[in-house]
């Protein structure tokens, strides 16, 4: 983790600075998709809690930096577009 | 990336997977906007997403302590009006079930009679998840919980989810909904409204805890979807305080049983039969007041 | 300096009137005995458009501390009454703004803790939060009260400190009693102390930040230390404001204030009111020729050890009078006294003792006692009672 002096009252200015944290390490399960079969309906981006995918002109994208692999996506996914993968370690 | 786009509540945050939190947070924060200063109580969002020196949070939070997101809240309001700031900045107070619920609850009706133009944002997962799972006044008939174990002489939690919405809209406010984030455009337009509404709003927000609740991870939206097809947890706004001309904004063509629901969560694992015939005729007799 | 206007008020009256002139922006309160007259006052000020503030009604003491802490991290000056059972009920809140660095500044009319429940003057309240990293100081009288609040807004805010201040005025002695006071005028009040910006951050959405982060073990300990030594840095502060502020309006005032003890064998220390009282039994008791002096901590966080312990070195016995008590130790003055005094090697005998509790009166000839114990314990070269109880009604003990 980064260390950081410390700042009068605790008060943090970094704003966004959870992102230094990669969450993706908690992941066992990886999400895979099919852009082929994605209608770009964004129901992903909307329920992923982590806010690990992006909207894309194809469709989405993943940021495996932050996907903790919960499977929401998949599950979700209204033409089955999304599959969770084993992930490799 | 502009406008609905923009992140707001940041990667990296350390809610479990699959937490219902960090989908809501998500989107309110979008309804609300970067000219927004929120408060959150101690409990599982403040933890997640402020520890030192990190913080998930783009727009200025101050967390306090347990039981007063709504008076800090008070306070920062009422400055930003001396600052002649307030027509810009909207101030959203967020709390977790037992911030809201129990020990804030004072606080809360304080802001809501006094009329800040505060919106109060409940994340409502029904037990105290932070401390590890135990009851709250939130949590539901027959839910086991770690300080309302089931077992061989208790069915779990004994006593009904305390109705908060309807007593916040006591308060004769302008502006009350539950929402939950399966319902998504449902939660967005609710958020957009009480945040836009002058004077006091609270927003009821349920959102599953894979953890607490025992689910998959991947339930989460899931299970959310089933708590209103069921009628366990009913979507409904209330403008001023008119809770007997509420408008459900969400009515399930057919309800499906309770059962279905609580089949999903292992926390109501040890009901039996009875056990849910008692609970589907409490949902009956509830949704027949709401009249669907 | 433009003249100072000649007022005779209740000392309640006297801390809103030194609260109203430095001008606060958010004053959010709860009513209790006997502070009720302040956010009166205030509510009177800014509904009669003397002071543009905002009172905030609140439902707790617990909520006023909250909206203080909300108000001052949005960045404006802010302060708050309370007594007795109210300041236990933020307690909780006052470590949050001490903490988060924010200078509120409070007004206490201290009063006694239940149970039994009691509405009369003793110290117990703010000693009980001694610990909460507020600076603490305690009026003598209104005049005092007055000032001291102009004084610890002016410390608190300076950007070396950064820490909240209570003020204490004794119940009902101070608070409801109508004294003469000598109230400054706003143009020197204001050029004393400039509008508060506050230099560490506020809540704002061009700079957005997250006020009351969660500390790991790897930082808290770091921040308490930055806390503390903020708390240090606030004596030299303390010194340079009280020197500034006898410049600009006459009056002075000290961390610890002496009176006869160049000579004197014992010496009296007293905080808040009961010091007038001690003062006229030093008059008298020298009168008769006995070497008595008087200490009056004006001061007591941060706790005035250098100078203490200079005024200790030439005297054989000191007498704390607390009026507060920690069962099964001391009073809290003494407590620290003798922490501060451990590793001293010329130092006094030391008496603590214990007086005035829930509105108790202490006369002169209490003092003369308490003299009169110290002496008996330097004549025998030892301290065979540490605690003494003085003034006790022996009518009903059991």
């Amino acid at each position: 983790m980064t260390k950081v002096k410390i700042t009068v009252g605790a008060i943090n200015k970094d704003a966004g600075s959870s992102r230094r944290y990669k969450t993706g390490g908690w992941r066992t399960m990886k999400p895979e998709v099919d852009l082929e079969k994605c209608v770009s309906c964004f129901k992903c981006f909307d329920y992923c809690p982590d806010g690990a995918i992006k909207k894309t002109d194809e469709g989405i994208e993943y940021d495996l930096d932050y996907c903790k692999g919960c499977g929401i996506c998949a599950k979700e996914c209204p033409v089955e577009a999304i599959v969770m993968v084993k992930e490799e370690k | 990336m502009t406008g609905e786009d923009k992140e707001l509540f940041a990667s990296g945050h350390r809610a479990c997977a699959g937490c219902g939190e960090g989908t809501a947070v998500r989107q309110i924060l979008k309804a609300a906007g970067p000219n927004t200063i929120a408060t959150v109580c101690t409990g599982c969002l403040e933890v997640v997403s402020t520890g030192y020196p990190e913080t998930a949070w783009e727009i200025p939070l101050i967390h306090a302590a347990f039981e007063n997101s709504a008076s800090v809240a008070s306070g920062v309001e009422v400055a930003l009006k001396q600052l002649g700031k307030k027509d810009d900045v909207k101030v959203v107070a967020f709390g977790g079930d037992g911030g809201t619920f129990d020990i804030g609850f004072q606080a809360l009706s304080g802001m809501l009679e006094r009329g800040h133009d505060i919106t109060y944002v409940c994340l409502d997962n029904e037990a105290y998840m932070n401390t590890g799972i135990q009851r709250c006044s939130s949590t539901p008939y027959g839910a086991s919980t770690t300080t309302s174990p089931a077992g061989k002489y208790s069915i779990g939690e004994q006593r009904p989810k305390k109705p908060i919405g309807a007593i916040c809209a006591s308060h004769d406010i302008p502006y009350t909904a539950t929402a939950t984030i399966a319902y998504m455009s449902d939660l967005k337009k609710k958020a957009k409204k009480a945040i836009e509404t002058k004077g006091p709003s609270f927003l009821h927000v349920f959102v599953p805890c894979p953890t607490g609740w025992r689910h998959a991870s991947n339930d989460t939206i899931e299970i959310s979807r089933l708590a209103v097809e069921t009628g366990i947890f009913v979507l409904w706004e209330a403008e001023d305080g008119d809770i007997c001309n509420l408008n459900v904004t969400v009515k399930p063509k057919k309800r499906k049983p309770v059962e279905e629901y609580l089949k999903t969560q292992r926390r109501f694992g040890h009901l039996s039969e009875e056990d849910v015939k008692k609970i589907q005729a409490d949902v009956d007799e509830k949704c027949e007041k709401y009249g669907f | 300096m433009a003249d100072q206007r000649s007022m005779t008020i209740k000392g309640n009256m006297a801390t809103a009137m030194g609260a109203k002139l430095c001008r606060p922006k958010v004053v959010p309160a709860y009513p209790i005995t006997p502070s009720t007259l302040f956010p009166e006052k205030m509510s009177e000020f800014i509904a009669d458009g003397e002071l543009d503030a905002e009172m905030i009604n609140v439902e707790s003491e617990h909520s006023a501390m909250s909206a203080c802490i909300g108000a001052s991290a949005t960045g404006v000056r802010t302060c708050t009454a309370s007594a007795s059972q109210g300041v236990a009920l933020m307690h909780e809140m006052l470590f949050v703004a001490s903490g988060m660095r924010l200078p509120i500044v409070m007004a206490v009319g201290n009063r006694a803790l239940s149970a039994p429940i009691n509405i009369w003057c003793d110290h117990q309240d703010t000693i009980s939060s001694r610990d909460s990293g507020w600076l603490q100081f305690y009026a003598e009288t209104n005049q005092e009260g007055l000032d001291l609040m102009i004084n610890a807004f002016r410390i608190g805010e300076d950007n070396d400190v950064l820490l909240p201040a209570m003020v204490g005025i004794d119940a009902f002695v101070l608070t409801h009693t109508i004294e003469g006071v000598e109230v400054p005028a706003q143009e020197d009040v204001d050029d004393f102390l400039p509008p508060y910006e506050p230099p560490h951050g506020r809540l704002d959405p061009d700079e957005p930040s997250t006020f009351g982060s969660f500390g790991t073990p790897e930082y808290y300990q770091e921040f308490k230390q930055a806390q503390v030594e903020a708390m240090e840095g606030s004596r030299e502060v303390i010194d340079r404001v009280f020197d500034e502020f006898e410049e600009r309006f006459g009056r002075r005032y000290n961390k610890v204030t002496t009176y006869k003890c160049d000579d004197a064998d014992i010496i009296i220390l007293t905080m808040g009111s009961m010091t007038g009282t001690a003062r006229e039994a030093v008059n008298r008791m020298r009168e008769e020729g006995k070497k008595v002096g008087l200490a009056k901590l004006t001061v007591f966080r941060p706790f005035p050890y250098p100078e203490l312990e200079e005024i200790m070195s030439g005297a054989k016995g000191l007498a704390v009078v607390d009026r507060n008590i920690s069962p099964g130790g001391f009073g809290a003055v003494y407590s620290d006294l003798a922490g501060a005094s451990i590793n001293i090697e010329k130092k006094p005998l030391i008496k603590n003792f214990v007086t005035g509790l829930g509105g108790r009166e202490i006369f002169v000839k209490n003092f003369v006692e308490i003299y009169e114990k110290t002496l008996a314990a330097v004549e025998a070269g030892e301290v065979k009672k540490p605690l003494e109880w003085i003034n006790m009604n022996q009518e009903v003990m059991r």
